[in-house]
C-alpha cells in the first residue's frame, strides 16, 4: 500500500532552501546589464501637474532616463485596466501607470528615473522640478458625501463610487414582531499589507526573443499576464509572469499594479532589463491597503435572544482608484448572516472615493469587517438582555442538521451563499473547553481582588473559501522517473510545494523527493487564477489529486500489459510498479514513461496517448465553508488603557487537513494578524491627506513579545464539494479575531460601562472611554 | 564622484576585499557586493530585524550598519550557519521541525538573531525568547513555531551539557 501523506504533519521541502539563505526573491535576481528604477511619487493628496522638468535628475552622472507620461506616447497613453468590471461601479477610475495631469494621492506615481543603481536613481528623485497646483482632499468617508465636500476626483460631481446592497428574507416583518430592536454604530479600520518583503518588479524585453518577461513578487501572475497583455494590445503568449519566491502576500500582492506597467515600459525604451524594489516608505503610501468601515446596524430579536433580522448601513473608503473592483464591500456583506441562522437580512453600502491609497483585500478582504459587524450586534444582544455570550451564540447558530443551509446572500459570482457543512455549536464548546471558559468568572474575581481587570471575549465565524472555478495541475513522469508536477498557483509561504507533491506521492505511488514542483510561471502552466480567498488548497488540491490518479491509472494498464499481469495484482510503490506475489516482476514509472514517448521510428503502445502525463482542472463545486470559534482573554490595566491578551483560543473547522502542520501555522498567524488590527494596525492621514505613519516606530505590528501563545484544536468536517473533503484555512485565523479580542476588553471594563465603537482599540482611545465611563458613574 | 574606501571583511569565513561606496550599508553590501542574498532587507529603518548579520559574534542589523565600519570584522550571514558540509545547525533544524517559518522572508534575521542570544543565554524561558525576538518582525507565522524552535534548541543543549 502507498505512504499514506493526506493528513499527515510533514515537514515542509521548501525550508532549507530558505533556512540556509538559498531562497530566491525578486531582489536576488539580476542579470546582466539590468539597470534600476525609482519612482517620484505626488507628494499630495490632490494636485494638478502643471509641469514636469527631468534636466537637474537628467545631468546627474549615472542616470540614463526620467520617464512621465507624457514620454510614453500615444500608444500607451491610456488607464489602467479594471480588474473586476462590475455593474454598481458608478465611476470607473483607474490610475495611469505614470499620472498624467492630476495626482489624486500622496504616493501615485508620477514619473520613474532609471539609471545605473538604486541609490543614483532614489538621488535624482529629489533633482526632477513638478510644478504642482494643489487642490483640496476629502479624507473622511464620513462628511465625503456632503454637498461642501472637496472632491476626490477634479472631473467628478460626487465621492460616491457606487452603492451595493444584501437583502433577503422578510426585513419589514422581522423587525415588526421584534421584542427588542437594539442599534449599534462602530468604524472598523484595517490595516495595510506588510508583508517582510516589499513589492518589487524586473522587466526585460526581448522583442525578437522570449517577448516581455516580468519577474514580480504577486499572488496572480496570470491575472497580471491577462491585464498587461491587454494594456500593451499584445498577445499573452509574447508576455511571461514568474512569481519567484515571495516574502508574503496577505492579498495586496494579488492585484495589477502600475510599477508592473512602467517598468515593463522603462524596460522596453531602454533595451535592457530594469529593476525596481519598493522601499517601506513607498510600501505605506502606495501598495494597496484596506482603511476605514463604518457601519450602523440595528438588529431586531426576541426576548430570549434570537435574531430575527439585521438591517442598516455600511460607508466603505475606496481610496482614490478602483484597482480591484467592488471585491472588498462585496466580501463585507457576503458572511452576513456569519454562523447564525438569521432570517433577514438587509445592509447597503455607500463605497467612497478619498484621496489616499486605493483600496485591495487584506487578509480576509472584507470578511472580518462583515463578521466583527454580526460578532458585534451578537454582543449588543448578550449585553443588552443580560445573556451569556456563548449562550446566546448557541441560540442563534445554523444547526449542523440545517446543512446545507442557503443564508439567502449571493457569493461574487451570483450564486446563493450555502454553508455546505460544519457543526458551529461543537465547534463552539471545544473551544469554550480549551480555553476554561467556565471557570474564567472565578480567574477574574480573583484578578480583580488583586486590582487587576481581565476579560474574555468570544467571536464565531464562518469563511467562504475556495472560490472557484479551478486551480489546475499537471502530473508528468519523465524518462528518468522523476515527476514534474507544474500548477498556476503561487505561493507566498504557505508551502503549496510540500502539499501538493504529498497528493501526488500519495496518489501516484511516488517519494516526494523525486518530484519536481514548478509554480507560478505563466510559461510553465496554461492558466491560473491567483492565491486568494484561501482556494488553493480547495482547488489545486483536487486537481492534483485527480492528475496523479489519471497518471497512476495510465502507468497501471501499460504495466499490465507489459508484465502480462492482471491490474488489479499491480501495486506502484517508490516509483516501481510490482506484481503483488511476483516481487522479480516489476517495471519502474520511468521505463513506462520511456513507453509511451519513444524515439522516432518506434511506436507508441496501441491505445495509449503518448507522455506519461494528466492535466487536471478539478476544483471544489461551490464554495466550501469553514468555520472557527475564538475565544480571548485580556488584561487591561485601566490607568494607561494598555491591553494585555493573555490567552488566545481557537477551534477551526477547515475540513480534511491536507497537512494539519502547515493549517495550524496558517491559524496561529492568521490570528496574530487578526490582534494586530484589534489593537495596533493604524494608518492615519491627516485631513490634507498626508500618511503620518510610514514606518515600523509609527505603525505597530504585532510582535512576538506582546502576542499570546495561540492554543488551536480542530474538527475535520469534510466538504461534499470536492474530492478531498478540504476547505481553505488561509484566513480563518484572522476574521473572528478582532471581534473577539475587542468583546473580551469590554468584557473587563463592563464596571466602566466601556463600549467599544473603533478599532483598532489603542491605549489613548481606550482611557478616553473609561474616563468618560468613570464619569458618568460618578454623576 | 561617489566617496569610496578599499575595506576587508570576513564574511562566513572568507575573506575579502572591495572598494565600496561610503554610503554603502552593510546589508546592500553583503547582497549585492557579494552576492550574498540569504540576508534580507525588509524595512531598511532598522525595525523589521530581517537585515540582522552577526558581526563578530554580535546580531547587528545590516541595514543600520555602513559596509566600511565593518572593516576589519568579522561577519556572520545566513548562509555561514549551517556545517561547512551542508548540515543544517541545531537551530535551523529546529525551524525546519516546528515550522517556524513560511515565506521565509525574515527567516535569516530570526535565525542570526537567535544563534547569538541562545550562546548567550542558554536556558531561556518563553517570555525571554520572546523578548530577544521582539526586534524581528514575522508577518507570517504568529511567532509561536519560531519561540518553538528556539525553546527546543535551548532544552536540547541543557541536556547536552
Ligand atoms: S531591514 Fe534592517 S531592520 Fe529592517
Ligand atoms: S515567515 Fe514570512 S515574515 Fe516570517
Amino acid at each position: 500500500m502507498a505512504v499514506r501523506y493526506l493528513g499527515a504533519e510533514v515537514q515542509r521541502m521548501e525550508d532549507p532552501r530558505l533556512l540556509t539563505g538559498h531562497g530566491r526573491y525578486v531582489d536576488d535576481i539580476t542579470m546582466e546589464g539590468m539597470l534600476h528604477a525609482a519612482f517620484l511619487r505626488a507628494p499630495m493628496a490632490h494636485a494638478k501637474i502643471r509641469s514636469i522638468d527631468p534636466s537637474r535628475a537628467l545631468a546627474l552622472p549615472g542616470v540614463h532616463r526620467v520617464i512621465t507620461h507624457a514620454d510614453l506616447g500615444a500608444k500607451y497613453s491610456h488607464r489602467m485596466n479594471q480588474l473586476y468590471p462590475a455593474p454598481v461601479i458608478e465611476q470607473n477610475k483607474t490610475q495611469y501607470p505614470l499620472a498624467k495631469d492630476e495626482v489624486c494621492y500622496v504616493g501615485e506615481a508620477v514619473a520613474v528615473v532609471v539609471a545605473d543603481s538604486r541609490a543614483i536613481a532614489e538621488d535624482a528623485l529629489a533633482l526632477i522640478d513638478v510644478d504642482y497646483e494643489a487642490l483640496p482632499a476629502v479624507v473622511n468617508i464620513m462628511t465625503a458625501l456632503e454637498d461642501d465636500a472637496p472632491l476626490a476626483h477634479a472631473d467628478t460631481t460626487s465621492n460616491l463610487m457606487g452603492k451595493m446592497r444584501s437583502s433577503f428574507g422578510d426585513i419589514e416583518d422581522s423587525f415588526a414582531k421584534a421584542d427588542h430592536v437594539f442599534s449599534a454604530a462602530f468604524m472598523q479600520h484595517r490595516g495595510g499589507c506588510h508583508s517582510m518583503e516589499t513589492r518589487g518588479v524586473i522587466a526585460r524585453d526581448d522583442p525578437w526573443g522570449d517577448g516581455l518577461t516580468l519577474w514580480t513578487s504577486a499572488q496572480s501572475p496570470y491575472l497580471i499576464r491577462r491585464a498587461l497583455a491587454t494594456w500593451l494590445d499584445e498577445s499573452e503568449e509574447r508576455v511571461r509572469v514568474i512569481a519567484p519566491d515571495v516574502g508574503g502576500g496577505f492579498g495586496p500582492k494579488a492585484g495589477f499594479y502600475p510599477e508592473e506597467v512602467a517598468i515593463s515600459l522603462a524596460a522596453r525604451i531602454m533595451k535592457r532589463p530594469v529593476k525596481w524594489i519598493e522601499d517601506r516608505r513607498e510600501h505605506f503610501i502606495s501598495t494597496t491597503t484596506q482603511r476605514d468601515q463604518h457601519w450602523d446596524l440595528e438588529v431586531a430579536c426576541t426576548a430570549e435572544g434570537k435574531i430575527l433580522g439585521l438591517r442598516g448601513t455600511v460607508t466603505h473608503e475606496n481610496g482614490a482608484y478602483i484597482p480591484y473592483g467592488i471585491l472588498l464591500p462585496n466580501s463585507s456583506l457576503t458572511p452576513l448572516p456569519g454562523a447564525y441562522s438569521i432570517p433577514a437580512i438587509d445592509v447597503g453600502v455607500d463605497i467612497i472615493f478619498t484621496n489616499t491609497v486605493p483600496n485591495s483585500p487584506v487578509r480576509g478582504a472584507g470578511r472580518p469587517c462583515g463578521i466583527y459587524a454580526v460578532e458585534r450586534m451578537v454582543q449588543v444582544v448578550s449585553r443588552e438582555l443580560g445573556i451569556d455570550p456563548a449562550e446566546v451564540r448557541r441560540r442563534n447558530y445554523v444547526r449542523a442538521d440545517q446543512m446545507p443551509y442557503e443564508t439567502g446572500a449571493k457569493l461574487r459570482g451570483g450564486a446563493p451563499c450555502i454553508y455546505d457543512s460544519g457543526d458551529y455549536e461543537a465547534l463552539l464548546e471545544k473551544v469554550l473547553d480549551l480555553s476554561d471558559y467556565h471557570s474564567f468568572k472565578e480567574r477574574q474575581a480573583a484578578a480583580r481582588a488583586e486590582g487587576r481587570y481581565l476579560g474574555i471575549g468570544v467571536s464565531s465565524c464562518i469563511e467562504d473559501t475556495g472560490m472557484g472555478p479551478y486551480e489546475g495541475t499537471t502530473v508528468r513522469v519523465e524518462s528518468s522517473g522523476k515527476v514534474a508536477v507544474r500548477t498556476g498557483a503561487a505561493s507566498q509561504g504557505q508551502g503549496h510545494q510540500t502539499m501538493i507533491s504529498m497528493l501526488v506521492a500519495e496518489n501516484l505511488g511516488v517519494k516526494p523527493e523525486d518530484i519536481l514542483f514548478e509554480s507560478a510561471d505563466t510559461a510553465k502552466f496554461s492558466h491560473g487564477i491567483g492565491t486568494i480567498g484561501s482556494r488553493v488548497a480547495a482547488n489545486v488540491g483536487p486537481s492534483a489529486h485527480d492528475a496523479a490518479s489519471q497518471v497512476r491509472e495510465k502507468a497501471l494498464k501499460l504495466a499490465a500489459e507489459v508484465l502480462e499481469a492482471s491490474e488489479a495484482d499491480l501495486d506502484i510503490e517508490d516509483g516501481v510498479v510490482r506484481v503483488n506475489g511476483a516481487p522479480d516482476l516489476s517495471i519502474t514509472l520511468g521505463e513506462l514513461a520511456v513507453q509511451l514517448t519513444p524515439m522516432s521510428a518506434m511506436r507508441v503502445p496501441t491505445g495509449f496517448d503518448p507522455v506519461l502525463e494528466a492535466t487536471s482542472f478539478d476544483g471544489s463545486s461551490g464554495s466550501p465553508i469553514a468555520c472557527g470559534s475564538n475565544v480571548a482573554e485580556v488584561e487591561v490595566d485601566p490607568g494607561t488603557g494598555e491591553v494585555k491578551v493573555l490567552r488566545y483560543s481557537v477551534a477551526h473547522d477547515c475540513g480534511v487537513m491536507i497537512n494539519p502542520m502547515v493549517v495550524h501555522g496558517q491559524i496561529v498567524g492568521g490570528v496574530v494578524h487578526g490582534i494586530g488590527n484589534a489593537l495596533f494596525e493604524r494608518m492615519i492621514y491627516d485631513d490634507q491627506g498626508q500618511p503620518l505613519t510610514m514606518n515600523y516606530g509609527e505603525y505597530l505590528l504585532p510582535l512576538a513579545s506582546e502576542m499570546p501563545r495561540v492554543d488551536v484544536t480542530h474538527m475535520e468536517t469534510p466538504s461534499p464539494l470536492n474530492s478531498l473533503g478540504v476547505k481553505g484555512a488561509g484566513e480563518g485565523g484572522t476574521i473572528p479575531a478582532a471581534a473577539a479580542v475587542v468583546a473580551a476588553i469590554e468584557n473587563a471594563l463592563t464596571e466602566f460601562g466601556v463600549e467599544i465603537d473603533y478599532y483598532p482599540v489603542d491605549p489613548q482611545y481606550l482611557t478616553e472611554l473609561i474616563d468618560a465611563g468613570s464619569a458618568q458613574a460618578a454623576e | 564622484m561617489a566617496d569610496t574606501r578599499d575595506i576587508e571583511m570576513t564574511v562566513n569565513g572568507e575573506s575579502h576585499a572591495a572598494n565600496v561606496e561610503t554610503r554603502t550599508s552593510l546589508g546592500d553590501f553583503l547582497r549585492h557586493g557579494l552576492g550574498l542574498t540569504g540576508t534580507h532587507m525588509g524595512c531598511e529603518h532598522g525595525v523589521c530585524g530581517a537585515c540582522t548579520v552577526m558581526v563578530d559574534g554580535e546580531a547587528v542589523r545590516s541595514c543600520l550598519m555602513l559596509a566600511v565600519q565593518a572593516n576589519g570584522h568579522e561577519v556572520t550571514t545566513v548562509e555561514g550557519l549551517a556545517e561547512d558540509d551542508g548540515t543544517m545547525s541545531a537551530l535551523q533544524e529546529a525551524f525546519w521541525k516546528h515550522h517556524g517559518l513560511q515565506c521565509g522572508f525574515c527567516t535569516p534575521g530570526m535565525l542570526t538573531s537567535l544563534t547569538a542570544f541562545l550562546r548567550d543565554n542558554p536556558d531561556p524561558s518563553e517570555r525571554d525568547v520572546r523578548e530577544a525576538i521582539s526586534g524581528n518582525i514575522c508577518r507570517c507565522t504568529g511567532y509561536q513555531g519560531i519561540v518553538d524552535a528556539a525553546l527546543d534548541v535551548a532544552k536540547t543543549m541543557q541536556k547536552g551539557s
